[in-house]
């Protein structure tokens, strides 16, 4: 297959070309399915096809076991919940040694479900008269506490009263004042919560037409309410009516309010008595509910030991039912039919673990294992490891790649963090990020599985990316010469020098080159002069330009090599050699007059040639000739260029009408049959080939808009590298800005409290602007460069990814959730 | 009739907008009651809903199922996003969405109030309340023996208290008149919610105002059906009809005065809206009546969504989850009584 094909050209490597995928058919005997597929999982190589799409979940064959696994997971749960409640930590170390069959696992849970639920329904119950009693206890203090000061304060109203002389000294307090037994107060006493308070009072009110007394007062501490068994502040209340009636409402009432009512007496040494009893209770009560307790906590440790372990065994066997369901029934009902992709590579693992599952469940027939001719495109599949996974993911949220189709993150490992740094460029800054991905990267291992949060997680994820774009801009950085925006004679002095003491800080006049140029990156005397801007901007931005021809070359090429890969011949001569030629013909040549400038130190302008050379190509240059003959050679590639685009347009189009006409027409005659490698590569790379309906306007419109992207396009892209240009300067202007204005002008004040703060200030804007700030959107417009201007220039993207069936897949996913 | 909504609409209500088309986008579709009303059991409708938004709520139910934890937990879903939205609203959207809510409230007083009179449980009671109709004082109403009672000890203090102005009477509480205060409560909080969208304007008006209409004169439709045979004169009938709606104020003259089922549906035959309804059902059917109106209101309620900048999708949202959790307690109700057969009689379908 593809592997055979490229094996000449290309060497199989991981990330170059997707993995050749095949799609294999397992006929599986019905004895051996479970533990075929268990096994499958564990080498987590294959991704099943649903093919039983059209049935409902709860239609297909093992529905009843997959709700077996959930209401197991549900008991799991459960227990979870109780333990995290209880406080007791689930031992992390799975002993999976054990291995244990899912029934027994069943009956076990039940088991422990329904003493676990027994045992706190006996503790709720015991909880609850526990609430109860020391509610009770509570409103037998307050109420006490009520009748005493009433009593005490109508004692000290009579003795005031019989002071005084001119009254009639009254009987004792404790004579009724009226005689009547028919007219008897009676009283409620209880609880209520009390944001209710203020309701229950108003309501009794209306109820009552306000013939009752009410009397409230706060408990201190918030009590456990027996009912809900949640901690509420409530009051103590005690109302004084008369009459059975309103004795009812009133019932009623408090009924309505969730307020506890607790019988009360009147007389003192009752009181004492009961309250003697109740606490003598509640201390009864306590040492049940400890024993309890305890016998629940022993209950929940012995659960959470094995918890870890039949959770990943409920999860095991779930998947394995749900990719059971996929699969369809033999009609004989004596074996299931598999399909899935699998990498080709695999084929070895996957037979054994075949041959292994028949042999363990002891089934006489072995399953069959086929691989299957399809013409669907198959999924993406690249072996990744945690270095270029991150790499491969910032491809892949574009898009993924089409099956075989080139692959850029091979590239984007290098090219990416070495766009990120060139508008990045400080050594300082490059490594205080370095410094911050050398602690995630040494802590990989903690962090790994663990659910971080978002902004964590995703610069967790992301950690090598990091890694390498701090390294990349550690070395702009000494390029551009700037630490913290200050420069440094690293690599020995400058190469200027004053030639007498009249040149002053702020110009280069009257320096004289008293050395040999400075060896590496920006000689540091440029810093601070008037025409430290012009320099590093024409420098900037004529790198950008560089990089940005060189990056879309590369481009071009990638899609030279698919083509190569796929056989389209077509592509290569109406597609990639115009796009080369219009491209180079226009700016690789520019790039060439920007090395020719740079290395012959002439003063040629060179917007003026770019200019002119479309203008009026015949015109002398006069001062700006770099080369000779290069008035022709301009005059040649811009006939060049002018060719190109009706070659990128015209030609292919019409070469598809005719190989559609010529195959259409020799369709009555006898063709010898296509290989079946040529029909899936053909397919899966033009849209135009294939069995579906052949329009030639479609066609010819499809071709006039990728021409016209791509002539605008490479004059737009090739702007749009001058980001780098931009965004490389705002950076070293924002930090020059903060070294200057903040760290050097409160070091001017020769005060210390100026210092520090301006020390703090200049710490915080560092940190938040320049590193957290300026990471991200340089981060964002090498994204662009990546996704846009380079990879539109071959990448198809429109594949999906190979999602194999795997435990451990599904155990990195659990532990995320 | 149109406001400039579309400038400023979105600075307060653009969030809670898109908040609830998203929670519309995940009501159960055709497809979903296709495969609900093959279920065998009550498990299979748990497992085709825990692929639903509804998932989350159902996963730790134990596996015996009633009918009741399925609706009583799809309710509560419908309460929890509510309650967000209440939370994210401000005004006037909050009080439009508190007008949703009053609806439920008269039922639950009603429900309350007709329960004690049949000397129920208030506590059974309270559980049998829809949660969105509940008020803080709402286990009180048990206490009231009257009308007056009834405003004065526990209505006052909650939004339903303007409308009781209507029905306030020394009598003790009946069936009969429970019934009437529901449907005066009724008449007068659809006035009310009618005058405040109004006030509201733009397109919340003139979507609102239809909608408001429809079940206006749905329910003047009932009334007066209901009330056939009754001892309830023709003119308390009439001043039971709310005083806006296609019907008002020739149809409700019209009704006030029928007889019989087969008289309604001649009066209301004459409106083109709810000609095709009532052309579905035979003569002196009126079984079906129910669902052609409730097949009505949610092809009215969906059309509601085409529109944007109002807060009309906020009531249609609400009413077209009540209508799902409606067709699941049947659907469940129909499973769990093995009377699969009778499943389509009563599901509308939303989309």
């Amino acid at each position: 297959m593809a592997d055979d094909r490229g094996g000449g050209w290309f060497p199989p490597m991981d990330l170059f070309r997707s993995e050749p995928m095949h799609l294999v058919q397992l006929i599986i005997p019905i004895e051996s399915v479970h533990l075929t597929v268990s096994y499958l999982g564990d080498i987590g190589l294959i991704q099943f096809k649903d093919l039983n799409a059209d049935k409902s979940p709860f239609q297909r064959t093992y529905a009843i076991q997959i709700k077996r696994c959930g209401e197991m997971a549900r008991k799991l749960r459960f227990f979870k919940e109780q333990m995290s409640k209880a406080g007791i930590t689930i031992s992390s170390k799975p002993n999976l040694l054990v291995d244990v069959h899912l029934d027994d696992v069943e009956a076990r849970l039940g088991e422990l479900e329904s003493e676990l639920i027994e045992i706190n329904t006996n503790n709720e119950k015991l909880q609850r008269s526990y609430n109860e009693f020391t509610e009770y206890k509570l409103v037998l203090q307050k109420a006490g506490e009520f009748f005493k000061a009433a009593l005490s304060s109508a004692e000290v109203k009579q003795r005031e009263y019989n002071k005084s002389p001119h009254n009639q000294p009254v009987e004792s307090l404790s004579i009724p004042l009226l005689k009547d037994d028919e007219l008897k107060l009676g009283f409620l006493t209880g609880l209520v919560p009390k944001e209710k308070a203020m309701a229950f009072e108003r309501i009794l009110f209306r109820a009552t037409r306000g013939n009752v007394f009410l009397k409230q007062t706060p408990l201190e501490e918030p009590v456990v309410d027996p009912t809900s068994g949640q901690k509420v502040q409530k009051n103590v209340f005690a109302v004084f009516f008369s009459g059975e009636t309103l004795k009812s409402k009133i019932v009623k009432i408090s009924d309505a309010f969730g307020a506890n009512r607790y019988p009360f007496t009147e007389d003192l040494g009752k009181q004492t008595h009961m309250i003697t009893e109740v606490s003598g209770r509640i201390i009864e009560l306590k040492m049940t509910i400890e024993a309890g307790l305890l016998h629940r906590s022993t209950l929940l440790q012995k659960i959470g030991e094995h918890h870890e372990h039949w959770n990943h065994v409920v999860r095991k066997e779930k998947s394995i039912y749900h990719i059971l369901n996929m699969l369809s029934i033999d009609v004989t009902k004596k074996c299931l039919v598999a399909e899935g992709w699998s990498p080709v590579y695999a084929t070895r693992q996957i037979r054994r673990a075949l041959r292994l599952a028949a042999i363990d469940s002891s089934s006489q027939v072995g399953p069959i294992f086929r691989v299957l001719h399809t013409k669907k495109l198959p999924p993406t599949f690249f072996r990744t490891n945690k270095f270029t996974e991150s790499f491969q993911t910032i491809v892949d949220a574009y898009g993924v790649a089409r099956y075989q189709e080139a692959n850029p993150g091979v590239y984007t490992v290098v090219t990416f963090p070495f766009l990120f740094a060139i508008m990045f460029g400080d050594w300082g800054h490059g490594i205080c990020l370095l410094l911050a991905t050398l602690y995630l990267i040494s802590k990989e291992k903690k962090f790994h599985g663990q659910k971080l949060g978002d902004i964590v997680g995703m610069t967790f994820g992301g950690r090598y990316v990091i890694l390498l774009m701090s390294l990349f801009s550690i070395y702009t950085g000494l390029i551009y010469n700037e630490f913290f925006s200050v420069p440094f004679e690293l690599f020995g002095p400058s190469a200027y020098a004053c030639r007498d003491d009249s040149c002053s800080d702020a110009t280069t006049m009257g320096l004289v080159k008293v050395r040999d140029t400075y060896p590496f990156g920006v000689d540091p005397t440029w810093h601070g002069t008037r025409t430290e801007l012009p320099f590093l901007n024409s420098l900037k931005m004529k790198m950008s330009i560089l990089l940005g021809v060189a990056q879309m070359n590369l481009g071009i090429i990638l899609s030279f090599f698919n083509a190569l890969y796929f056989g389209n011949r077509l592509n290569i001569w109406f597609q990639f050699i115009p796009q080369m030629v219009f491209l180079n013909g226009l700016f690789g040549y520019l790039s060439l007059l920007i090395i020719a400038k740079w290395y012959t130190g002439s003063q040629a302008d060179l917007y003026h040639i770019m200019i002119y050379m479309f203008l009026s190509p015949t015109d002398d240059l006069g001062e700006n000739q770099l080369f000779n003959n290069q008035k022709t050679i301009q005059i040649g590639l811009l006939l060049l260029s002018l060719i190109a685009v009706p070659w990128m347009l015209f030609p292919k189009p019409f070469i598809l009408k005719a190989q559609h006409n010529r195959r259409h027409g020799n369709e009555d005659a006898y063709m010898p049959l296509e290989d079946i490698d040529d029909t899936l590569h053909g397919e899966s790379n033009a849209d135009c080939e294939g069995d579906h309906k052949f329009d030639f306007t479609e066609i010819f419109v499809h071709q006039l808009i990728h021409t016209i992207e791509f002539v605008l396009g490479a004059v737009s892209n090739t702007a749009s590298y001058l980001r780098l240009w931009a965004l490389s300067l705002a950076h070293s202007e924002l930090s020059a800005v903060f070294y200057e204005k903040v760290l050097l002008l409160a070091w001017g004040y020769n005060n210390v409290a100026i210092l520090i703060i301006g020390i703090v200030v200049f710490i915080f804007a560092t940190a938040g602007v320049l590193l957290v700030m300026e990471t991200l959107s340089a981060f964002l417009h090498a994204l662009r460069l990546h996704w846009v201007e380079f990879q539109n220039k071959f990448y198809n993207g429109n594949g999906y990814q190979f999602r194999p069936f795997s435990f451990s897949l599904l155990e990195d996913e659990s532990k995320l959730n | 009739m149109y406001g400039f909504e579309a400038m400023t609409f979105n600075i307060h209500g653009g969030y809670l907008e898109a908040i609830v088309r998203g929670h519309r986008s995940g009501l159960l579709t055709a497809a979903d009651y296709n495969n609900l009303c093959q279920c065998e059991t009550l498990d299979d409708i748990k497992m085709h809903l825990s692929a639903t938004e509804y998932g989350p709520y159902l996963q730790n139910e134990p596996s015996p199922l009633h009918t009741t934890t399925i609706v009583e937990k799809c309710t509560l879903k419908l309460v929890d996003e509510y309650k967000h939205m209440l939370c994210q609203a401000t005004e006037p959207l909050s009080t439009f969405l508190q007008y949703i809510t009053y609806g439920h409230m008269i039922d639950n007083v009603v429900l309350i109030v007709t329960g004690t009179l049949h000397e129920r449980d208030v506590q059974e009671l309270l559980e049998k309340c829809h949660p969105l109709g509940m008020f803080d004082s709402i286990a009180t109403l048990a206490v009231a023996q009257n009308m007056r009672e009834l405003y004065r000890l526990v209505l006052v203090d909650t939004p339903l208290a303007p409308y009781f102005s209507e029905c306030i009477t020394s009598e003790d509480l009946d069936d009969m008149n429970i019934e009437i205060m529901r449907n005066t409560l009724y008449k007068a909080y659809l006035e009310d919610f009618y005058q405040f969208c109004q006030k509201l304007g733009g397109a919340t008006a003139e979507i609102m105002s239809d909608l408001l209409a429809f079940e206006a004169d749905r329910r003047a439709v009932n009334i007066t059906i209901n009330s056939i045979g009754t001892e309830l004169t023709r003119e308390d009938r009439r001043k039971l009809y709310s005083s806006f709606g296609l019907l008002y104020p020739y149809g409700h003259e019209e009704l006030a005065v029928c007889e019989d089922i087969d008289q309604v549906r001649g009066v209301m035959e004459k409106y083109p809206a709810y000609q095709h309804i009532f052309g579905k059902l035979s003569y002196g059917e009126s079984q079906m009546l129910d669902k052609a109106f409730y097949e009505e209101e949610v092809k009215r309620l969906c059309l509601s969504f085409e529109q944007q900048f109002h807060y009309g999708v906020f009531f249609a949202y609400m009413r077209l989850r009540e209508q799902e959790i409606r067709n699941l307690m049947w659907i469940s109700e129909c499973v769990a009584q093995n009377q699969k057969s009778r499943v389509h009689d009563s599901v509308v379908f939303i989309f």
